[in-house]
């Protein structure tokens, strides 16, 4: 295969790395799943990676809070291969609990708590692109109505008042949610870093790549990831 | 984690944090609102309050408790403090050898900062608010906040244990049996709740008068767990003696048979083992691609430790499917429960209130499959006041292989391998446990049988394991008797010889016996070769599970378990796998309402509110509430799934699972009508059967590769007519299998659901068999869904409709009458219709397709429309009495939505076996003849009134 190198990372808990993985071999990245622990024995593993993915789940039984533990174990095993690898512009995305795991680790701000209403919450939502200006919303167009299931306990987003304003101001808000289903703060489901190669969010485009299983409109996500891979490299 | 022995001299300081939400933590209004539901009425709910404490016990310095602070509490969401809280409140914490996973995390967060922490815990405390008296404190926290079998509490602060510790003997104690008579036998069986016959008592003495020796207590408790009905299925291979005077062979051997003349070409393995396993496919490269299923109970835990009971119930049945090589890709649940409004005061004393139960199982499914990473996808909620105290959990597990064979060890010289979690104290005797009838004193007692679960490292276990079937030559789970029966299975005729101090531990202090017999979750057994243990032992580092190497296969058919080298079990595998005596049983037939002369009809006043009561009963309402709490969608297979419609609010007939790069896909039904059975449990059972067939042929699945799963949840079949009518649902069960062709591959029966209440009545579930139909969809792309696709289309009635009554969902709206009448009955035309059904599927002359089960005809158009948010106008009824053909239940009827230019195809392609009911309308109403139309907003909300939430 010689599509473009991607990095799914995983925990001990993550449990959609394979779908991921899938999704993304389906977009024409050659996707590698790769534990934490690999990782962090081998950090260079991420000098050829053109995409890095953080897989959702349930890493560490979200003990000690959704993401907290995953997001230590890279911070302290490999946080600065990590933020060499941001500041090169190449595409670092994570989806659910990966997005727990990137706000978590600091690499985007906020956090998710619980949703409102205390429940698990499996459903497929209406999406809405807010910008295009990030690696996983580049060949989407604004207001383009996504329908992506989501899959989570803690999944509403909250920030500080004036992170909210940066988030605004700065067009980091890449997707809201058309009818908001968790209480996230501004209808947030998804963000991107000020570099707007970071991108979290909680619903899983990689599960929205088959009509047949209910909803292809995950694909021009996972296409923009792919381009914007690409333009990183050419870059 | 065992502290250095200068911790030991010197006490570490102990500290500990409270954790609070910033924004009002929803668990406060929960614990307030249950109160409530209860009649715990306090003088302000909105004062409650709820923190997270994590204890941790060290040297620690001003930098370490910051670095902590930082990890436990997210300054965003929490606030936390390393001060003792000043208000009022009650703390709560696991009683000692509970598995506390969270306190492992802060264990290993810890390390990852460099603190070095000798011991952690976590707990929680509870503010009620001022001016609450003790006693309603005491009560609240008892049956709303803590459970007294797992947990512990305290007023103000609690302590915890960090490290639980005893003093082991390590020695087994020997236990005098020779000369003793039956009675004293049966008092020594009594005291340790051995749950062995009398005449199994009997059979042990003279086994070990024999060897010229006596027992000691491991070997007696192995033996009660092996024998156990939990394990060994006494009464299902009972020899029964039953007062009709027909000569059966036992249960077992029933289905067995049915299994081995139908002969379907598609059965890998039936009955032996861990779990069925049928080949429906090839893959791309032509390797076969298996299924394995299987379903289990957990009802004694789940009713002692709602969340635990149910969390470990699915733990334990996606372990099976593990431990027959088969990746587990699917997981069932079927949920019996007392009505969530009963009286506090009509729940005996020592049982939960079945709205904490229900709260409480569904959360533990959630949480055990969501975070195992598998599609929690078909299932059931029922209620009846019957399950009040003795609540049922059915949970199941699909799995798939490619190219899979069965391993045909162990061999003599392979290694004894344990993999997973440690061993502690949890989970004792769980087998003889669950063969117990339950009484006021049991939630006490059995607190030592109440397993955690810990998903996460199931889900390791899974990663270790699948991939790795080189690596060994058997494989099992270890469940109900832990590693006595795990083990002692694997050994039989070959033998084993086993050193207990090998096997990890949680925590010391632990004798032989309960080392032996505990049944602490996540662990497998494999036997393997010595050569490979090395590249097992990279496998497991890799995904960090633990490898324990505690003994060898020995070939010569003994069972040996040592302790610190000394032999505490030495026994016969033939004698303690066939040395059982066979029990006896007598049985006394049920004698069941039949035939035209014995059918009651109904009247019905008026026929639209009876069909909304009808939408709003328990059993019937929407559990969208629930489904969507279950992840029904990881691993991304998921395309039928088991909530549909334009509003993802309806209920879907079975699930399609099917991969984004498959064309075909497995389907899976239920079939399950407790009711039936009161009436008549042969015909419930056929029925049964027929239910879960027709919810996959719904689908699009081929009604000639079905394979099955039975599950019965009976009271004491030592009471003759209880034997009686389970005698008369396997009878059931075997004919419908025959009719189908659709073979049983493996079954699981929980007896013993009875409960003697404080007030010394019994109570006993109503006969529930589960029917798990798993069957081949051979077009994914063909799959249907009960939907209402577009306005114009005509709806097609196919099946047979008669006065059956006996059991209905319309009897427990508008109340029995003295002469129930007949029970649905079988439809013998059933099977052929499911084959023409399914054909004129593949066709595409099928736009839509729902099952006609509970509440008849009129739920199912409703539930249609509900699903499509179309109308539906119905011009003619199936027979000519209204309340027979809107609200009968009988078996074997589907409601199709065709093409107007289709219906004559359609028809032709039934045979002649269809009846044009209507049209679809693009007015939002269910017309029915001679009843005013109803809208489809308020089928919608009577379905929606009574959720999980109601």
């Amino acid at each position: 295969m010689t599509g473009v190198p991607a990095l799914v990372i995983a925990g001990p808990g993550t449990n959609r790395d394979r779908d991921l993985a899938l999704a993304l071999a389906m977009a024409g990245a050659d996707p590698s799943i790769v534990l934490a622990d690999q990782l962090v024995a081998d950090p260079t593993l991420l000098r050829d990676a053109r995409i890095v993915a953080v897989a959702g789940g349930f890493s560490y039984g979200d003990a000690l809070g959704a993401g907290n533990m995953l997001a230590l174990d890279l911070r302290v095993g490999v946080g600065e291969a990590l933020a060499e690898y941001v500041a090169t512009g190449r595409p670092m995305i994570g989806i659910c609990n990966g997005f727990q795991v990137l706000t978590e680790a600091g690499l985007l701000p906020g956090a998710l708590q619980k949703n409102r209403g205390l429940k698990f919450l499996c459903t497929t939502v209406a999406l809405r692109v807010e910008s295009t200006a990030s690696v996983l919303t580049s060949e989407a167009t604004v207001g383009d109505v996504l329908r992506v299931p989501i899959n989570h306990f803690e999944g509403n987003y909250t920030c500080a008042p004036d992170t909210l304003s940066a988030l605004q101001a700065n067009d980091q808000i890449v997707l809201r949610y058309v009818d908001n289903p968790n209480g996230s703060i501004d209808d947030i489901a998804g963000i991107c870093s000020e570099g707007r190669n970071v991108v979290g969010l909680m619903p899983h485009p990689e599960r929205a790549i088959s009509d047949l299983l209910g909803s292809a409109d995950g694909v021009p996500l996972l296409r923009s990831l792919l381009a914007s891979a690409s333009a990183a490299a050419a870059a | 984690m065992d502290p250095a022995p200068a911790d030991r001299t010197e006490p570490a300081r102990r500290h500990r944090l409270t954790v609070r939400s910033l924004d009002p933590d929803p668990r406060a209004a929960g614990i307030a609102a249950a109160a409530a539901h209860l009649g715990l009425t306090l003088p302000r709910p909105d004062a409650v309050a709820i923190a997270d404490i994590v204890f941790v016990e060290g040297e620690l310095t001003a930098t370490d408790l910051g670095s902590l602070h930082g990890l436990l509490a997210d300054p965003l969401l929490q606030t936390a403090t390393w001060d003792v809280p000043a208000r009022p409140g009650v703390e709560v914490t696991f009683l000692p050898g509970v598995t506390d996973t969270a306190a492992a995390s802060v264990i290993h967060g810890a390390a990852q900062l460099g603190v070095r922490i000798t011991g952690a815990a976590t707990g929680r405390r509870v503010e009620l608010g001022a001016g609450v008296d003790d006693v309603l404190v005491d009560e609240i926290v008892r049956r709303v906040v803590a459970n007294p079998v797992i947990e512990r509490w305290s007023t103000g602060t609690v302590e915890p244990v960090f490290h639980p510790d005893s003093v082991r003997v390590g020695k087994a104690e020997v236990v005098a049996l020779s000369g003793r008579t039956l009675d004293q036998l049966m008092v020594i069986g009594h005291e340790r709740k051995l749950a062995l016959d009398p005449e199994e008592l009997l059979v042990v003495q003279a086994h070990f008068a024999d060897a010229g020796r006596e027992p000691t207590d491991v070997e007696l408790e192995t033996l009660a767990q092996t024998w156990s009905e939990h394990c060994a299925h006494k009464t299902f291979r009972a020899r029964i003696s039953a007062d009709d005077g027909v000569e059966r062979p036992s249960l077992l051997a029933m289905l067995r048979a049915c299994t081995e003349e139908l002969a379907s070409p598609f059965v890998k393995s039936a009955f032996v083992g861990n779990a069925g396993i049928v080949h429906f496919r090839d893959d791309a490269d032509g390797r076969p691609v298996t299924i394995a299923l299987k379903a289990e109970t957990h009802n004694h835990p789940s009713a002692v430790e709602p969340f635990g009971g149910a969390n470990t119930g699915v733990g334990g049945v996606i372990r099976d499917v593990l431990g027959i090589a088969h990746a587990p890709i699917a997981v069932t649940d079927i949920l019996c429960f007392g009505p969530p409004d009963t009286p506090v005061d009509d729940v005996p004393t020592g049982a939960l209130h079945p709205l904490r139960i229900r709260e409480g199982v569904i959360d533990g499914v959630a949480d055990y499959g969501n975070k195992i990473g598998l599609p929690t996808v078909a299932g059931a909620i029922l209620y009846d006041p019957a399950y009040t105290t003795n609540p049922l959990v059915f949970a199941g597990c699909i799995g798939q292989a490619t190219g899979w064979q069965q391993h045909a060890g162990p061999y003599p010289g392979d290694r004894v391998v344990v993999l997973g979690g440690r061993t502690g104290r949890d989970g004792i005797r769980g087998a003889t446990f669950s063969s117990l009838t339950m009484d006021a004193t049991t939630g006490e007692v059995a607190g030592a049988s109440v397993q955690i679960g810990d998903p996460v490292v199931e889900k390791l276990l899974i990663d270790v394991l699948v991939g790795a079937e080189h690596l060994f030559t058997a494989i099992t789970d270890c469940g109900a008797g832990g590693l006595s029966s795990a083990i002692g299975e694997m050994a039989e005729g070959v033998g084993a010889d086993v050193e207990l101090d090998r096997v990890p531990l949680k925590y010391a202090g632990l004798e032989p016996w309960e080392i032996w017999l505990s049944e602490a979750q996540e662990r497998m057994v494999i036997a393997v070769p010595p050569a490979l243990i090395d590249e097992l032992q990279a496998r497991c580092d890799l995904y960090g599970v633990e490898l324990a190497d505690v003994g060898r296969f020995t070939g010569d058919g003994r069972l040996v378990v040592r302790s610190s080298g000394e032999p505490v079990v030495d026994l016969d595998t033939h004698f303690l796998h066939d040395g059982r005596p066979q029990r006896r049983l007598d049985a006394t037939m049920p004698t069941p309402r039949r035939g035209d002369d014995a059918a009651t009809g109904r009247t019905v006043g008026d026929a639209g509110a009876t069909l909304l009561a009808l939408l709003a009963h328990r059993n019937i309402a929407s559990k969208a509430g629930t489904i969507h709490r279950y992840d029904h969608e990881i691993l991304g297979a998921t395309l039928v799934r088991p909530i549909v419609g334009r509003e993802r609010d309806a209920p879907g007939d079975g699930v399609v699972l099917a991969a984004p790069t498959d064309t075909e896909g497995i389907a899976v039904g239920i079939g399950v009508n407790p009711w039936y059975g009161l009436h008549d449990p042969d015909a419930m059972a056929q029925v049964a059967v027929d239910e879960a067939i027709r919810n996959v042929v719904a689908v699009g699945a081929d009604p000639d590769r079905v394979a099955l799963l039975d599950n019965f949840s009976w009271g004491d079949p030592k009471r003759p007519s209880t034997l009686g009518e389970l005698v008369a649902a396997v009878e059931g069960c075997v004919a419908a299998a025959n009719a189908f062709r659709a073979p049983f591959v493996s079954g699981k029966d929980s007896l013993n659901n009875e409960y003697t209440g404080s007030d010394g009545q019994r109570h006993a579930v109503p006969p529930t068999l589960v029917i798990t139909a798993v069957a081949h969809v051979p077009d994914a792309d063909r799959c249907v869904q009960p939907v209402l696709h577009a306005a114009g289309n005509v709806l097609v009635l196919v099946g047979r409709t008669a006065p059956e009554f006996a059991g209905s969902h319309l009897d427990m709206v508008a109340g029995e009458p003295a002469e129930p009448g007949v029970a649905p009955q079988p439809d013998p035309d059933a099977p052929e219709r499911y084959r023409r059904l399914h054909r004129a599927i593949l066709d595409g002359l099928v736009r839509s397709c729902h099952d006609v089960s509970e509440g008849g005809l009129a739920v199912a158009l409703a539930e249609l429309c509900i699903a499509g948010r179309l109308g539906a106008e119905v011009t003619a009824l199936p027979h000519a009495d209204l309340a027979t053909s809107l609200f009968a239940e009988s078996a074997g009827r589907l409601v199709v939505e065709v093409a107007p230019g289709d219906v004559d195809t359609f028809g032709a392609a039934m045979g002649g076996d269809s009846f044009v009911l209507g049209t679809v309308t693009d007015t939002p109403a269910l017309a029915l003849p001679g009843v005013a139309p109803i809208d489809v907003g308020s089928l919608v909300a009577a379905f929606n009134r009574e959720g999980l939430d109601g």
